[in-house]
């Protein structure tokens, strides 16, 4: 056992026992990003500053005069935390060179849903990330615009039923495979990209750590279960994150420096069904076209298998 | 010292900033504003001022980069024109309900179809009504007294708003001028750092940019509102501060040969130098006219006009952008709902003229103001006219 395995078996009683994302917000029962976000505020401590994009998370925690948060937080717009995120970032940066505010290292951490970062958010966040802002960015992917009313986004897997791309007579929802935003961002040279989920809490708080360590712009995209819109019943939410990641739908690995590495290994992947059948967004679905979903898991599998075995560092290179 | 040095506005733009020396710039190249933050950038790279340059992918994200700097606390400044405002309009009303004191340069040009990128003012009017302090410039000295005075206002704790200098693409952006520019001292003496009202900073929690359901949407409104209506008292303050110390006089509408004037021009920007030749050359054959040159937008300084026009005839109000299917131009829809009802009031003309940069000369100012003069006694049928359309 190595000595990071070992640091996990007691990581859970290591956590940040401050609340940062406080109880009381207006969030759904068993929201998958909820708990994501309370993760991520206890990995990343007091010396945070959040950008929050639109979107469900600022919505259900900053009703006024109430709101959820206690470290310093900024929402501004849908489409624009990664760069209202690289003006905080270079804001703190210019005021401590100047030594108008105290002389210590804050972070600043923009945060967004499916939306607000693969879609209308896409250009920001890949500006942010070509500057080289010291800067975290945090996707928590419920796959559609729930806050909106389930709508399809470049994230919505393949076959999923929406509101604007719904399951009909003549069609089995949508046609287009999920958008992937953190290969995307491998390809900008960001020092740090991880995918993460909610359902593995030391996994994806332990990249939260590195990442707020970085000096520089990193990337966390974190898959948080929508029991609302993925017609899932609350109770199932940890259970359905466990299966994407089972299932090697959604894998977990992290890309440090350009170095692929798997940090939730599978013996064996599940069959993709596992983990269909337990969503009504996907109901619908027929063997066929449960076989093609399975094939294309299959391939994205083996092709990020490849790049752990085969891609070295890019400071080995 | 105070020195006197020749040089294009736009350069003298991007000087003028330096002096007030800015923690953070944020710009995307647009025609034809496009100076300010290239001089600006060459002053950052020669370690003239300590500040981040951040180039953006974007006028969006120009705005949200200075919105989210701002929030941190740090003095901030952008540029833009035409179509880059327009993207920006999504975070124009954002920062100004922040109460985030950003100051922008708008180098003013028409919006597309078709594509210009010369001078007029519909992009600046599609923004009138976001919450932003609002001023035009007539020439180079003005910008840069304008951009100095900027940051004072703005940054007042009794304001604490986004504030716009408009001045007009090419025919203020590219054209050489001598200027007067004050010295750091000075400048420093005139400008106080910048104390925010708060940040987002550990030290001090807050949230920023909360939900607000219909039961405080009306406040907040209102609130922000009069922000706005009651900036107009610190401008005119630091108007006169600015007089003490530098001697220029600043005013929200300068009148120009109004004495006995039966016709009025009113004219918003740079064509109030070429309306002042017109006048000249009218008062020369006798003919009773004068000049307003509204300088203050928003605030609009409705005492201040009302006091203007008094005594006059006719007023022909100069619109450089059109309020399609609307009863006229955006400056003259404002003076009419700020004249109305007013005892004494004088006919009111609209001439929409130099869109898209079409030249707008002396000649053309003396044919309107004759025309104009008939208004008195035969009303126009239109409820304006757009100036010079050939073919009609």
């Amino acid at each position: 056992m190595s000595i990071v395995e070992n640091f996990d078996l007691y990581a859970p009683r290591l956590a940040d026992k401050e609340e940062y994302f406080s109880a009381g917000h207006r969030a759904c029962q068993g929201c998958g990003e909820a708990l994501a976000i309370r993760l991520m505020c206890k990995a990343l401590g007091k010396d945070t500053v959040i950008i929050n994009a639109t979107g469900c998370m600022e919505v259900i925690s900053s009703l006024y005069p109430t709101t959820a948060w206690k470290l310093p937080w900024l929402h501004v717009a849908f489409p624009n935390s990664a760069s209202v995120g690289s003006g905080v970032e270079a804001g703190l940066k210019v005021l401590r060179r100047k030594g108008r505010i105290p002389d210590r290292d804050v972070k600043a951490v923009s945060i967004g849903g499916d939306g607000g970062t693969v879609d209308i958010g896409i250009q920001a966040l890949s500006g942010a990330m070509e500057r080289g802002h010291d800067l975290l960015y945090v996707c928590f992917d419920n796959e559609a615009y729930m806050n909106t009313g389930i709508q399809r986004s470049g994230a919505t897997p393949f076959g999923a039923s929406t509101s604007t791309d719904p399951v009909g007579s003549v069609s089995f929802g949508k046609k287009a495979w999920k958008k992937n935003v953190a290969e995307i961002m491998v390809a900008h040279n960001v020092p740090y990209v991880a995918t993460a989920c909610h359902s593995y809490p030391i996994d994806f708080m332990n990249k939260v750590k590195k990442a707020r360590k970085i000096k520089g712009p990193s990337y966390i995209h974190c898959l948080s279960v929508c029991p609302t819109g993925w017609r899932l019943l609350p109770e199932l939410a940890i259970k359905a994150g466990r299966l994407a990641v089972e299932t090697g739908i959604f894998p977990l690995y992290e890309v440090d420096n350009g170095q692929y590495r798997m940090t939730i290994r599978q013996e064996r992947l599940r069959p993709v069904e596992d983990y269909l059948k337990l969503q009504g967004r996907f109901r619908h679905l027929d063997p066929e076209e449960i076989e093609l979903f399975q094939e294309r898991v299959n391939q994205e599998y083996k092709k990020l298998m490849s790049k752990i075995e085969c891609l070295p560092s890019w400071s080995d290179l | 010292m105070t020195r006197r040095t020749g040089m294009e506005i736009a350069f003298a733009a991007a000087e003028a900033v330096a002096l007030c020396k800015p923690d953070v710039v944020a710009a995307y190249p647009i025609t034809p504003n496009t100076h300010i933050p290239e001089h600006l950038s060459d002053i950052v790279a020669d370690g003239r001022i300590d500040a981040d340059f951040i180039c953006v992918e974007s006028e969006h994200s120009a705005l949200s980069a200075c919105c989210g700097a701002s929030a941190a606390g740090a003095r901030t400044f952008t540029a833009t024109s035409s179509q880059g405002l327009l993207f920006m309009a999504e975070v124009m009303p954002i920062v100004s309900a922040m109460r985030l004191p950003v100051v922008m340069a708008i180098g003013n040009r028409a919006l597309s179809a078709p594509i210009n990128i010369w001078n007029d003012h519909s992009d600046i009017m599609s923004q009138r009504d976001t919450g932003w302090i609002s001023v035009f410039a007539s020439n180079g000295q003005e910008v840069v007294d304008m951009v100095i005075q900027g940051f004072k206002i703005a940054e007042h704790r009794d304001v604490l708003l986004p504030l716009n200098i408009n001045l007009d693409g090419f025919q203020l952006t590219h054209v050489v001028e001598p200027m007067l520019f004050p010295d750091q001292e000075e400048v420093e003496r005139f400008l106080p750092e910048y104390k925010p009202y708060a940040t987002v900073h550990p030290d001090r929690v807050v949230s920023m940019g909360t939900l607000g359901m219909p039961e405080i949407f009306n406040e907040a409104m209102k609130a922000k509102d009069m922000g706005l209506i009651n900036s107009k008292k610190v401008i005119l303050e630091v108007w006169r501060e600015w007089e003490e110390q530098f001697g220029r006089k600043h005013e929200p509408i300068e009148a120009y040969r109004t004495e006995g004037a039966n016709v009025l021009l009113l004219t918003v920007g740079s064509m109030g130098e070429t309306a002042e030749v017109a006048i000249d050359e009218l008062r020369d054959r006798k003919m009773p006219a004068g000049l307003l040159k509204l300088k203050l937008w928003r605030p609009f300084p409705l005492e201040e006009l009302r006091k203007a026009v008094k005594g006059a005839k006719v007023l022909a109000v100069m619109d450089r952008a059109v309020s399609c299917g609307g009863s006229a131009g955006p400056v003259c829809a404002e003076v009419k709902s700020a004249l109305y009802g007013e005892p004494g009031c004088p006919v009111i003309v609209n001439y929409i003229i130099g869109l898209g940069g079409r030249d707008v000369t002396a000649e053309d100012f003396i044919q309107i103001v004759e025309k104009a003069a008939k208004a008195d006694k035969e009303k126009p049928k239109e409820a304006y006219e757009i100036y010079g359309v050939r073919g009609s």
